[in-house]
């Protein structure tokens, strides 16, 4: 029977539910790709897999991190310094420079520039695997494609988004070090011996859960994007993008949840 | 035996299968041909369990597998080979890896006589020294039988070929077509080929189905659909423009 047409003053609610059955729809769909993950993660472990995925996800953003990471803590130990000197403070420069890295800048830009590198690759790959119907492939050799592909990831991102995060906390304290003790004067002895004082085991895990929780978040949306991606090239780049972005805004909202509760 | 009961499938408001039926016999080469679009590739998704009928039934060797999920479909499909309209080779991997994986992956073959295996697959499709390549070091053609020999290496009972030849000069889709006659006849297996190749198909099909507007509106061997009063059918044969268009 056809559809009759609505009346003009219902349109609006039409539109509305027809909007609000599509988000649930999807993010049904997002949460059980995720638990479809997690039951992959049982064994046979695809050790090959894994070790592939951190070098693609870890190894390949090594420079990129040493680089955003250098600069963040020169930024950092040249703005607070000209701070703190204002208020005769500027001994605080080194746990001032090291809490801002350790507890939030350090996961978050790492995180973030993980997702520019490695996440959109993942996200394209996948989409290109699933254009040219490879990962219909594996399905039809009754093998799983999320225990092949996205489980690999899932933990991957679990192993190198803390290391990524540890190495940019190092290379930023250091780039702080730069500017506060060889640039601007101020006794290495104060900038190391201050934060060794002020910095401890309760803000350096904050950076861990939070650079954890992030690993799997990235691996998650980037996964899923990939894997539900439109038709050809467009919407590999569609898919490429949304990840992205899905995945910073995500990477920014959980950042101030988990804030807020490892405070 | 391949059996198909009323098998119903839509996009959105598009009907793409309406009500198909076909018995596919065990250890012959059926062709499915039909125009562009005409849902082909639609129903060998059905056949190999990557899509879903709205309704009606694939039943093979009387296992109902469009009702089947996970473990029991799996099963199923490591009975399958399925070569890919592109080849679907996974572009990450050699050639010899390729070929490899299920044989590693799948039926989990020792090192010696995975890498014997694969050589002799490779070389039945004409390939010998082709391992260490890429795919996309590689032509069309010699993907495609890339792509053969990966589904053929672990002797499947069936295999599904995805329009094997599109793309590839008159040449190599003979070259093609007799290459799965020629392993057709050595291994006997049952194949199941979608293509529009007309008239290459006649002469390696046991059985040809014609798939018109979601239905099957015409099967049998080849000189029963070359000679059929079906004015469809007629014209798709000799190609004849469709001047509804």
């Amino acid at each position: 029977m056809p559809d009759r047409p609505l009346a003009p003053a219902l349109r609006p609610f039409d539109a509305v539910g027809g909007w609000t059955i599509a988000v649930v729809d999807s993010l049904g769909r997002f949460g059980t790709f995720f638990a479809e993950a997690l039951a992959a993660l049982t064994p046979p472990f695809k050790f090959r897999a894994f070790v592939d995925r951190i070098h693609f996800i870890g190894y390949n953003s090594l420079l990129i991190i040493f680089l955003t990471g250098a600069f963040t803590g020169m930024v950092l130990g040249l703005q607070i310094y000209l701070t703190l000197v204002r208020f005769g403070s500027e001994a605080f420069l080194g746990p001032a420079v090291a809490l801002s890295l350790i507890r939030e800048l350090g996961p978050v830009l790492a995180a973030l520039m993980v997702t520019g590198r490695a996440g959109s690759a993942l996200t394209a790959e996948l989409g290109i695997m699933r254009i040219t119907e490879q990962i219909d492939a594996l399905t039809v050799m009754a093998l799983s494609p999320m225990r092949y592909l996205v489980a690999p990831s899932i933990l991957a991102g679990l192993v190198t988004f803390p290391l990524m995060t540890a190495l940019f906390d190092v290379v930023g304290i250091f780039g702080g070090y730069l500017v506060g003790v060889k640039l601007l004067g101020l006794s290495e002895g104060t900038y190391f011996g201050e934060m060794q004082t002020f910095v401890d085991i309760g803000d350096i895990m904050v950076g861990f859960w939070k650079s954890l929780s992030f690993g799997v978040i990235v691996t998650w949306v980037c996964t899923y994007k990939g894997f539900n991606v439109g038709h050809g090239a467009e919407g590999v780049a569609r898919a490429t993008t949304q990840a992205v972005v899905l995945s910073s805004v995500l990477i920014l909202v959980w950042d101030y949840f988990m804030g807020s509760i490892l405070q | 035996m391949i059996k198909v009961e009323g098998l119903t499938k839509s996009f959105g408001r598009q009907q793409v299968l309406r009500e198909l039926s076909l018995e596919i016999a065990t250890g012959t080469i059926t062709i499915v041909i039909g125009r562009s679009g005409g849902g082909k590739s639609v129903f060998l998704k059905h056949l190999i369990g990557l899509m879903r009928p709205d309704t009606g039934r694939i039943t093979v060797d009387g296992v109902e597998i469009s009702r089947l999920r996970g473990r029991a479909l799996d099963d199923i499909r490591r009975t399958y080979g399925v070569v890919f309209q592109g080849g679907a080779l996974f572009d990450s991997m050699s050639c010899f890896e390729n070929v490899a994986f299920p044989l590693r992956e799948k039926v989990r073959t020792p090192r010696d006589e995975l890498v014997k295996r694969v050589e002799a697959a490779l070389a039945q499709v004409g390939l010998e020294g082709v391992g260490p390549k890429y795919p996309a070091e590689i032509s069309g053609g010699m993907r495609k039988r890339v792509a053969i020999a990966r589904a053929l290496v672990t002797e499947p009972e069936i295999v599904f070929f995805d329009e094997p030849t599109t793309g590839l000069d008159p040449v190599l889709v003979n070259t093609i077509h007799h290459l799965i006659l020629d392993l057709h006849r050595r291994f006997r297996f049952t194949a199941v080929v979608v293509s529009h190749e007309i008239p290459e198909i006649f002469e390696i099909a046991d059985t040809v189905a014609m798939l018109h507007e979601g239905r099957i509106v015409e099967v049998g061997p080849p000189s029963m659909i070359q000679g059929s009063t079906n004015p469809v059918v007629q014209r798709f044969i000799k190609g004849e423009a469709d001047t509804s268009l």
